[in-house]
């Protein structure tokens, strides 16, 4: 049976982390379909249509889903799925705010940040912070599952597949979308960068980790950020690279400043080259590191982007 | 305004888990419990509207084995004013747990539900969801900022690109995220008063919900362990390995 796919995007353009679903999805069956819920998203129609391996694009496009609210987009999937025998998203807040809704819609069970697909019905996916691998098999007819898009590749482009419309449109009003505030960067998107500076503590203010930043310029890379620098201002959010932010797993994660509590390793420990510059030789991430350097970041990161 | 928090009894957050030798589970043996970090955040806000006028009741409910009832005892320590334990032993579903979440929602009728967003042993992120769902309620997930005005909840989420809010009808799920608040610490003589608080005890029968599972955990492993990695002695050093050694750098 063919297998659904959630777009993850923003109205005008589709994330890159939708590839990597359809890699997963690919996995479970070759048929995959795209649902695009969103308004006036012709454009992310239109790439999800050329994405390698995608073989039917729906377009649910109305001022009804102009944010993707949940209690919108659930009801819309819960509608179709029946003709699916999985449904997938990016495990990204949209996914996950949304997914969990679809499966109770449903009456199945959901399968959270899948990292590998063993075979239609058995997964493998972290636990306590992924200090455990856990492979889970699902006796529900429909598989809902979100995908931890940093364990698979992002398929190709050369795909062209056929756009149709739905017609459903499902109001509410219990939930209303009142604003939202985007950080927006030239940098690539964390999630599916292929280098991450990532700045903890250490760094010790907002200001300094505008030195991070001229490193990631030389380097073309995203910046992260451990939990307590979020919590204390040094940077937003949508930096926070941990168990409850964003997982990655770039070719080069560099950790400065960073102490390397399991709750942030939980968010980058699959990184292919992990670096730790920290000036405490007893800090939990050296363990982890495939360099380490124990040394003052003030000192090491004007060296370095002099290197670069 | 009556508040429900949901709260769950899992291994401390210090704690790093081992695998069980035969690869059943993750070794739970002589580890330390607590309450769950979201969950605690989950307490905190409610007794903060209550304190704040904006909610007359809290009651705090878990859904777990025995021990369970520590946490219960805690929440009230923190500030509920009483407690249901649904006894359910062993490893229930995110959707048997919102099921029965579900059938005290009913029981209850509280205008707001808040939990963790998730229990960081599972890190599922599911019940909350699942349970607004049930219930056809709005839902205010990885919320950061929560503000009750004119019989609707205003939530602040923190989302993948930055920041959202969203205006919830009551009643209302809202899931805590970490910023949402800084959880206050129960002093001893709330923790001494707390075993006096009414804890109520039921059974998933008694609440009519057949708790059932559709998934078979087959194994449990540890990751795939990391090759050791080298201190280098310099920051020269360092970017001639990333450069020529690791070949991750230009």
């Amino acid at each position: 049976m063919s297998v659904l796919v959630i777009a993850e995007h923003n109205n005008s353009t589709l994330s890159q982390v939708t590839a990597s679903v359809i890699t997963a999805a690919s996995q479970l069956d070759s048929d995959i379909h795209v649902l695009v819920a969103g308004a006036e998203c012709d454009a992310v129609a239109n790439s999800a249509a050329s994405l390698t391996g995608v073989s039917r694009v729906l377009s649910a496009d109305h001022a009804a889903y102009a944010h993707q609210l949940p209690e919108a987009v659930a009801p819309l999937v819960r509608d179709i799925a029946a003709d699916y025998s999985a449904v997938l998203a990016a495990a990204g807040t949209t996914g996950k705010n949304l997914m969990p809704r679809v499966a109770a819609l449903l009456g199945v069970g959901q399968l959270s940040d899948i990292i590998g697909v063993e075979s239609a019905d058995t997964f493998i996916r972290p636990v306590y912070a992924g200090n455990a691998l856990a492979t889970v098999r699902s006796n529900d007819p429909v598989k809902v599952i979100t995908v931890r898009t940093s364990a698979f590749e992002a398929t190709g482009s050369d795909g062209s597949a056929a756009l149709e419309k739905l017609d459903t449109v499902i109001e509410q009003d219990k939930s209303q979308f009142v604003s939202e505030n985007l950080t927006t960067s030239s940098r690539p998107e964390l999630a599916s960068a292929s280098i991450v500076v990532s700045g903890g503590r250490g760094l010790g203010s907002a200001e300094n980790f505008q030195i991070l930043e001229s490193i990631a310029d030389k380097l073309g890379a995203a910046i992260g950020a451990s939990r307590a620098a979020v919590d204390a201002g040094f940077v937003g959010n949508d930096l926070q690279v941990g168990q409850t932010g964003k997982v990655v797993a770039p070719d080069l994660y560099i950790a400065v400043g960073i102490s390397g509590a399991i709750q942030h390793l939980a968010g980058m420990k699959d990184s292919k080259v992990i670096v730790a510059i920290n000036n405490d030789a007893d800090a939990p991430i050296f363990q982890l590191a495939d360099y380490g350097l124990v040394a003052d970041l003030f000192q090491v990161l004007p060296e370095m982007e002099n290197l670069l | 305004m009556k508040i429900l928090v949901a709260v769950k009894r899992v291994v401390d957050a210090n704690v790093k888990v081992r695998v069980a030798a035969d690869n059943s589970a993750v070794d739970l043996g002589n580890v330390k419990m607590a309450m769950n970090p979201f969950c605690e955040i989950a307490v905190e806000e409610a007794v903060r509207l209550k304190e704040q006028g904006v909610a007359d009741e809290v009651v705090a409910l878990t859904i777990g084995e025995e021990k369970s009832q520590e946490q219960l005892r805690t929440a009230m320590a923190l500030g509920a004013d009483r407690a249901i334990w649904v006894e359910q032993a062993g490893n229930t579903e995110p959707l048997a747990v919102a099921r029965l979440l579900k059938a005290i929602v009913e029981k209850e009728t509280p205008d707001l539900v808040i939990l963790g967003k998730q229990s960081i042993d599972g890190d599922n992120n599911q019940v909350g969801q699942m349970l607004a769902a049930l219930c056809d309620m709005p839902q205010g997930t990885f919320a950061f900022d929560l503000a009750i005005e004119n019989g609707r909840a205003q939530v602040s989420r923190e989302i993948d690109g930055g920041e959202q809010v969203v205006s919830l009808a009551l009643p209302a799920v809202v899931t805590t995220d970490l910023r949402l608040n800084e959880p206050r610490y129960a002093k001893l003589p709330d923790i001494m008063k707390a075993k006096k608080k009414p804890l109520e005890h039921l059974t998933p029968a008694e609440l009519g919900v057949e708790v059932t599972s559709s998934q078979t955990v087959l194994a449990v492993n540890e990751p795939a362990a990391r090759k050791a990695g080298i201190l280098v002695s310099s920051t020269e050093e360092l970017v001639d390995r990333l450069r020529n050694e690791a070949r991750v750098i230009s």
